[in-house]
């Protein structure tokens, strides 16, 4: 007893310690994250003189000037919009798809479900840049370049492998005995799956829309390869496509980024336990 | 006997396919269809600067001109490199964050949201952002890395081949620690604390609990992230496009950059096909070793 | 209300495991039946396949005078209380109780009284509008008995309906049950892993082991005269002794064995055998002795005595009634007398 009380009294200096070392660990690694944002925002209401001084740490006067050329001079509503529209549309034709295909290979029996998700997993494997030409020839015979349905189509490509593999790992979750008893209610399949099944599910759906907007949001390539204009640029690919008359406009890129981040940012902030929840389903499936 | 209870079970089946069939069209006509027309592409000569040379069947003559090439083969180190680089990277700063995560008692919510921004923000915004911290004339961290003299005055990062690597590999690993320290954080919450006590009862310090219970128990999850990583490590396009365009040179270009020039700029369809495809390949490949040492270790660390 | 039969019943798994093996059974309509066994037995399987979850891979079930093995388990007109009572989360519990109802397009108002009446008939009133989460266990489960009989089934099915409630509970909630089946008058079949449940429940028990039924009978009758060396041993508590019958003094082929209940043993100063106390566990109302053989196989044998107990390392004296004995083979552990 006396022993073990001794070890104690000599372990809780120690202890605070190593608790401090961490959390100064801790906080550092957060200021790595934080760092680059915070300096985006801060860079972008610097002004543009400002930023080619060597020490340019602290912001001594503050503009909105780079933003208000970013919405004047580059219209840079539009991109938003098209953004906005594509990612939209995208989540919405895919996740419902998704959802039902994933409550069969979750819940129902049928021959050759391991052979579905293998090639879904196959599939999205394939790198982009192996799809563009073809799907760029197909989508100029269908007209559809430069359009909106341009766009979500290539995006299923891989809006749908991802909806279907979050999906099924959130109703494989859902217990199975709620259905059994619909069942036995008198409920078909599909009653029990519109009255008991998906009200549980929709944390799982949720968080499924969420992480495919911001999928779509943040996708590059095709946006690059199948637009051609700045009427339909995404927000990813107008920001890219900035040019100055001599050099890169920094201050108007980084307020684009920081425009670009906003609506990212906000939909982080509202629902990142339901993006954790999305990520760990489809890791912890393995 | 049979043949009545087999009759739900076929009406069952059918539902079920009712409801895959839509997705699995979707899937099959927009992703199959493109990846068959590539493959068939990979095989022939398809070059849309030079029509009048048709389009002949050429068997593996493409990827026979893969192996020699010195810029593909070029393109296969800098992808290798950087995959070996910037994951473990990964893997380790996001253990990191991950076991803080874990024991932070407060402030859990804004320690999350300051994890995921990096890791939701668009790649390409990522890479603006840190292109334009190393930019020579306007760059916080270039100037910072002159006044600690690590360079000389003049240095250009972009300029020198090695050296306009670390802004990609930084702007990766910072963007996707987040995202593996969320995967491992699952993990970790998934080992019983009742193991942890044990071992303290057991006299082994915090240290030592770390290395003989957490990370064994985390094994499974720590593959899961690793072979996530990799994957995504391999189809490196966005970053380098924005960071460096792949340059100086081709010095900083990764194989789907490589793919991408030849397909949309030089317009070489057929051989770019070849190239795209065997990037599939070696990931395909790369996939199916993961998922036998994948099974190993998860029977392993039931065990 | 119906009768149950299961003709040449028998389940495999695509996995290969053999869950129940050429099975018949009759259940009367009204009755309340019990499937014991132990874990693995297959008793949960039988009551999934009468509920139709699962699908026989050969023989019939039928319900009143209709052959429903190739029905769904909506049309078989069956309630089942779930084990986890499976009650729908997010809704309230009246609307859980008229669930059923509503799917059956039952008129709203018929509707609203039946839940009504099953709620006053299970004193749950109170509890109409709260949510499952905001339940006690045995508030959940008197909701999942009340989703069940407001649908005035055939029969019901209830698969181990106490085995998550406390043990003080349990005893309110078994008389419950019973007071229930015999207002209601509806065939029951309960699954459960308790052989005192299965008793003290039971207007006939059925004892299973590996997807076969050993014994069904009323309760008295499979504790009086078990069938076999299974049953016996799997039935009453302390389980039944097992000492090869010369020791007892029967005559009996060779190899047979007799089974002595710890309850039926009697102590004195004389006796058919001798015996060292080992071991005294005292429970109040009665002790549990634990005594070895003075015999050439050194057997040991449990016995309650009622009131005092010898102390440990006292010689006794056992004796068996004649009326109290079983006879099983060695071998078979079929019961020969």
């Amino acid at each position: 007893m006396g022993a073990g009380a001794r070890t104690l009294a000599h372990r809780s200096p120690i202890v605070s310690i190593r608790k401090v070392a961490l959390a100064m660990a801790g906080a550092l690694l957060l200021a790595a994250l934080l760092f680059p944002i915070c300096w985006m925002l801060a860079a972008s209401l610097m002004p543009e003189s400002r930023l080619f001084e060597s020490r340019p740490l602290l912001p001594t006067a503050v503009t909105f000037e780079h933003y208000r050329a970013l919405f004047d001079e580059r219209d840079f509503l539009v991109p938003i919009r098209n953004s906005l529209l594509v990612s939209g549309l995208t989540t919405l034709v895919a996740v419902p798809v998704a959802a039902l295909c994933a409550y069969a290979l979750a819940r129902l029996r049928m021959r050759g479900k391991g052979l579905v998700l293998a090639c879904v997993l196959a599939i999205s494997m394939f790198p982009q840049i192996s799809i563009v030409p073809p799907l760029y020839l197909i989508l100029r015979e269908l007209r559809l370049l430069n359009t909106y349905p341009g766009l979500v189509l290539p995006y299923l490509t891989f809006s749908m492998p991802l909806g279907v593999w979050l999906l099924t790992g959130f109703f494989r979750q859902l217990p199975k005995d709620l259905e059994e008893a619909a069942m036995l209610d008198g409920a078909t399949r599909m009653r029990a799956l519109r009255d008991v099944v998906l009200p549980l599910a929709a944390p799982g759906i949720a968080s499924t829309a969420i992480l495919t907007f911001l999928y779509c949001w943040n996708e590059f390539l095709f946006a690059l390869s199948f637009t051609l204009g700045p009427d339909r640029y995404t927000v990813p690919v107008a920001i890219t496509l900035f040019r100055g008359r001599y050099q890169v406009p920094w201050g108007q890129v980084l307020a684009a980024t920081v425009v670009a981040t906003i609506p990212v940012a906000l939909l982080v902030l509202a629902c990142q336990r339901r993006i954790v929840a999305g990520l760990t389903v489809g890791a912890t499936k393995g | 006997m049979n043949h009545r209870t087999a009759s739900i079970e076929r009406a069952e089946t059918r539902f079920a396919w009712l409801l895959v069939a839509p997705a699995l069209a979707v899937i099959l006509l927009v992703s199959l269809v493109p990846i068959a027309v590539t493959g068939w592409d990979a095989l022939h000569v398809h070059d849309l600067r030079l029509p009048w040379l048709g389009r002949p069947f050429i068997g593996v003559g493409n990827f026979v001109e893969a192996v020699n090439d010195p810029r593909f083969r070029a393109a296969l180190l800098h992808t290798g490199a950087f995959a070996l680089i910037s994951v473990p990277l990964e893997l380790v700063l996001g253990l990191g964050l991950a076991v803080m995560l874990h024991s932070a008692t407060r402030g859990r919510a804004f320690v999350r949201v300051s994890a995921l921004l990096p890791w939701a923000i668009p790649t390409v915004v990522a890479a603006l952002l840190w292109r334009f911290m190393f930019d020579a004339q306007t760059g916080i961290l270039a100037a910072s890395f002159r006044t600690l003299g690590v360079v000389g005055p003049a240095f250009d990062w972009f300029v020198h081949p090695l050296a306009a690597w670390l802004p990609i590999i930084a702007a990766d690993v910072w963007k996707t620690t987040p995202f593996v320290a969320i995967l491992l954080l699952a993990g970790l919450q998934t080992i019983d604390p009742v193991l942890g006590e044990a071992a303290q009862i057991d006299g082994a310090g915090p240290v030592r609990r770390f290395f003989t219970i957490t990370l064994p128990m985390l094994t499974p999850a720590l593959v899961v992230a690793a072979a996530f990583r990799m994957l995504d490590a391999l189809r490196l396009f966005d970053l380098v496009y924005v960071v460096t365009g792949g340059g100086p040179g081709s010095a900083t270009e990764p194989v789907s950059l490589y793919a991408f020039i030849t397909l949309m700029q030089r317009l070489r369809f057929g051989y770019g096909a070849a190239l795209s495809m065997t990037v599939f390949l070696l990931t395909f490949a790369f996939a199916l070793v993961w998922v036998r040492v994948l099974g190993r270790s998860l029977t392993g660390a039931r065990s | 209300m119906a009768a149950i039969a299961l003709n040449e019943l028998a389940k495999t798994f695509p996995n290969g495991h053999v869950a129940i093996r050429h099975l018949d059974l009759r259940i009367d309509d009204g009755e309340f039946l019990v499937l014991v066994g132990p874990s693995g037995c297959g008793k949960s399987t039988l009551l999934r396949l009468i509920a139709g979850l699962e699908t026989p891979t050969a023989g019939r079930i039928v319900i009143g005078d209709v052959d429903v093995t190739a029905h769904s388990p909506q049309r078989r007109d069956l309630a089942m209380v779930f084990q986890s009572y499976a009650l729908y989360p997010h809704m309230s519990v009246r609307d859980n109780l008229g669930y059923g109802l509503k799917v059956r397009r039952t008129d709203r108002a018929v509707a609203a009284q039946l839940v009504a009446d099953v709620a006053a008939a299970l004193d749950i009133q109170a509890l109409l509008d709260r949510r499952p989460a905001q339940l006690s266990g045995g508030q959940r489960q008197r909701v999942a008995l009340g989703r069940a009989i407001v649908r005035q089934p055939k029969a019901f099915l209830l698969d181990e309906p106490l085995s998550n409630l406390d043990p003080a509970l349990r005893a309110q909630a078994r008389a419950e049950l019973r007071r229930l089946h015999r207002t209601l008058g509806t065939t029951v079949v309960y699954v459960t892993h308790d052989q005192e449940e299965a008793m003290t429940l039971g207007g006939r028990v059925a004892v299973m082991r590996d997807g076969a039924i050993e014994q069904v009978a009323p309760p008295l009758d499979v504790y009086a005269r078990p069938v076999n060396m299974f049953v016996a041993k799997f039935i009453g508590a302390p389980s039944m002794n097992f000492v090869p019958a010369t020791l007892v003094g029967i005559e009996a082929p060779s190899g047979a064995l007799a089974g002595i209940r710890p309850h039926d043993v009697t102590l004195g100063a004389a006796g058919q055998m001798h015996a060292t106390v080992e071991l005294v566990e005292p429970r109040g109302h009665d002790s549990l002795l634990h005594l070895r053989l003075d015999s050439p196989g050194a057997e040991s044998v449990l016995a309650v005595i009622a009131g005092a107990a010898p102390p440990a390392g006292a010689h006794v004296f056992l004796t068996l009634p004649a009326d109290r004995r079983h006879l099983f083979d060695g071998r078979t552990g079929a019961r020969i007398a």
